[in-house]
């Protein structure tokens, strides 16, 4: 057995053990048994019906999302990565993030209040479709944008500084709109920015998981596309690769991914940065059709954890999952890093 | 004997870049080319005569500005990138590290055209993989990261890329840049024998002019404000055209030694009698100085032979020296003629 086919089992394996820790710990603790029980739908006579109630309805959507959310951040930071031969490069540099953000921040402009902090506490980001809504906005708005660029823009380094200035105007637009606000309006705000993978259930959870389904497998069938690019674009397009077509194909799903989720969860940071690196570190190849499964599952399994972690075990508050993932993520990649020093020759 | 058709042909093209609002800025025109199977052609020129502007526009990266291009009896510009890639393969002077790939990866990568959409290569592809390796000798870089690799070994890597893609056409825009004499004289030997082996047409662009002369089978030379002009290299040499290409660069080109200039002559003339090794280092020595050897009779007569190495020297109406070794007749000569 290969290398990657030995990680991706390992990685499978954490994927499954955050899920059911993820699903067991909480404010109400479930016992491990109990969990795995009810997910095969044979609760047992010592489950109470408040323990099903919580697995099924909060805990399994959540959990679900952070599947989502972990796989598809980390797959759409290693499509950039590759495609822009960057290695800080992530999924807010097309500047997609900042639109979500944009969008938020004008319909709570002009509605006055959509969700209200109590809301955004409680339900999370994804429990009010006015949010979704206007954060998909934003971000379709920004995707539009740099879909029509990249059709006109040859050079990669060109596409990045403008995905760049993108967010630096939507940033700045945001920032206008908080000189200019209320406090109570700013803290909603404040709440969108640190994320959460709480309140999307049912048709939310249906529609984030369609659309991130959508993204992966696009970027699946650009695998070998994405191989060919680690060369630049010039070996690329000498291979026969017609790169015009599979930049979009990449931009589009990276946008997909990192749209939808940001309008669900809000931003999350680190995920999408961190899980390529780490994955790469691990599987020691450059072989997108290793790299591609890692990422999710690294992504997805780094993303329950942090989850876990954000449950802050056996109390009643949790910590914003962005604040978590970053606090644990920075070391990670700090380490990884370090330990490699090659990391700039890994890209051009 | 030729094969009935060629490669590659060119008519009346033009190559440049497209400049603000579209206006065509030409580099080089008029171009007439052909490549023929089996053979090494080297693209030379002076700095800006359109080298890498020729190479890239032949391998489709960039449109030609003008005139026609022909793959086999296709025009190049009709070809779709995959049919493109199945024709010709390149090596480019681009940056490669490719995050973690190894030098087996790399030279996969060359298979890119003729695998399905999964990129799964089969047993074949494998093997021309294989075979590529063997024929670079880069069998023993395939598990190291492409990073690691020296420029040389990097070189050669590229170049088994190239061949694993497998297409009647390889071009090569400066291989021997950042390469050390003997790397640059080995890639050199090896596009030789691979044009000879496998009848594939190679054709690269190189600012090693004594190598190019002694390996190419052809020579484009394009330079500045002429046509392009092609031949065997030695036609170009003895018809003055390679002389006159580099001449405008203030490179005096010695059609008698196959080398450019190094020293202009300053001092006065001297009569070298000898021949072989001996007198072929002994002239290296007095063009140094800024002596003029001739055959002729001058004021100074030296004589030099290797077994045993000996050097005689005497200036008109004087007494004649003898000299162990080469410094001692420099100094010799050197007081008089130092101004």
């Amino acid at each position: 057995m290969g290398r990657s086919a030995a990680w991706l089992l390992v990685l499978l394996l954490l994927v499954g053990l955050g899920f059911v820790l993820d699903i067991a710990l909480g404010s109400v603790a479930v016992p491990l048994p109990a969990v795995v029980r009810i997910l095969l739908g044979q609760p047992g006579e010592a489950d109470t019906a408040a323990w099903e109630f919580i697995v099924r309805e909060i805990r399994l959507p959540k959990a679900l999302t952070a599947l989502a959310v972990g796989s598809g951040l980390a797959v759409s930071g290693l499509q950039m990565q590759t495609l822009f031969r960057n290695p800080l490069a992530g999924p807010s540099v097309l500047g997609l993030t900042a639109g979500a953000g944009l969008g938020v921040a004008a319909v709570m402009l002009a509605s006055g209040s959509v969700a209200g902090s109590l809301a955004i506490r409680t339900l999370g980001v994804g429990g009010s479709w006015g949010l979704v809504l206007a954060a998909t906005a934003g971000a379709a708005l920004v995707m539009g944008l740099v879909l029509a660029l990249a059709g006109r823009v040859r050079d990669n380094v060109v596409l990045l500084i403008v995905g760049m200035m993108l967010a630096s105007v939507t940033g700045a637009l945001v920032s206008l709109w908080q000189y200019f606000s209320a406090p109570e309006q700013i803290q909603e705000y404040l709440l969108w920015t640190f994320g959460s993978l709480g309140g999307v259930t049912g048709s939310h959870l249906a529609v984030l998981a369609s659309v991130v389904a959508v993204g992966l497998g696009l970027a699946f069938s650009s695998a070998k596309s994405l191989n060919a690019l680690l060369l630049g674009e010039n070996y690329a397009r000498s291979m026969g690769l017609v790169v015009g077509r599979s930049r979009l194909l990449v931009i589009l799903s990276t946008s997909l991914l990192a749209g939808s989720i940001t309008a669900f969860c809000g931003p999350i940071g680190f995920v999408g940065i961190a899980v390529p690196h780490l994955t790469r570190a691990l599987l020691r190849t450059a072989d997108h059709r290793a790299l591609l499964p890692a990422s999710c599952l690294a992504g997805a399994a780094l993303t329950l954890a942090c989850d876990c972690i954000a449950q802050l075990p056996g109390s009643q508050t949790t910590l914003p999952l962005s604040v978590v993932t970053s606090l644990l993520g920075a070391p990670v990649v700090l380490w990884v890093v370090l330990r490699r020093q090659n990391i700039r020759s890994s890209f051009s | 004997m030729r094969p009935a058709t060629p490669l590659l042909t060119a008519e009346d093209l033009t190559v440049g870049y497209f400049g603000r609002k579209k206006m065509p800025r030409p580099v080089a025109g008029s171009l007439r080319l052909a490549l023929w199977p089996g053979e090494l052609v080297c693209l030379l020129g002076p700095n800006g005569a359109g080298k890498s502007t020729l190479l890239r526009t032949l391998a489709g990266l960039q449109p030609p500005l003008g005139g026609q291009l022909r793959l086999g009896d296709q025009e190049l510009a009709t070809l779709n990138a995959p049919a493109r890639a199945r024709q010709l393969s390149v090596v480019l002077t681009d940056r490669v590290d490719g995050g973690n790939l190894t030098g087996h990866e790399l030279v996969r990568l060359g298979r890119h055209p003729h695998t399905g959409w999964l990129g799964s290569l089969s047993a074949h592809d494998e093997a021309q993989v294989q075979a590529a390796l063997a024929a670079t000798g880069t069998a023993g870089l395939a598990h190291r990261p492409v990073g690691e690799l020296s420029d040389g070994e990097r070189q050669k890597i590229l170049l088994a890329r190239a061949l694993a893609q497998d297409t009647p056409l390889i071009l090569l825009d400066e291989p021997t840049a950042h390469l050390d004499l003997p790397n640059r004289v080995a890639l050199m030997r090896l596009l030789h024998r691979l044009a000879r082996q496998t009848g594939k047409a190679i054709l690269l662009s190189t600012h090693e002019l004594d190598l190019a002369l002694q390996a190419a089978d052809r020579v484009w030379l394009l330079s500045a404000e002429d046509a392009l002009r092609t031949g065997t290299p030695e036609d170009l040499v003895l018809s003055g055209a390679f002389a006159a290409a580099f001449a405008r660069e203030g490179l005096a080109f010695n059609p008698a030694t196959g080398t450019f200039e190094l020293h202009a002559p300053t001092g006065p003339p001297v009569q070298l009698v000898g021949d072989g090794a001996a007198a072929f280092w002994t002239r290296r020595a007095l063009e140094r100085e800024g002596f003029v050897p001739t055959a002729a009779p001058a004021a100074w007569r030296v004589t030099a032979t290797l077994d045993p190495a000996r050097w005689t020297s005497r200036l008109a109406g004087g007494p004649e020296y003898s000299h162990n070794t080469m410094s001692a007749l420099l100094r010799a000569l050197k007081p008089t003629s130092t101004p």
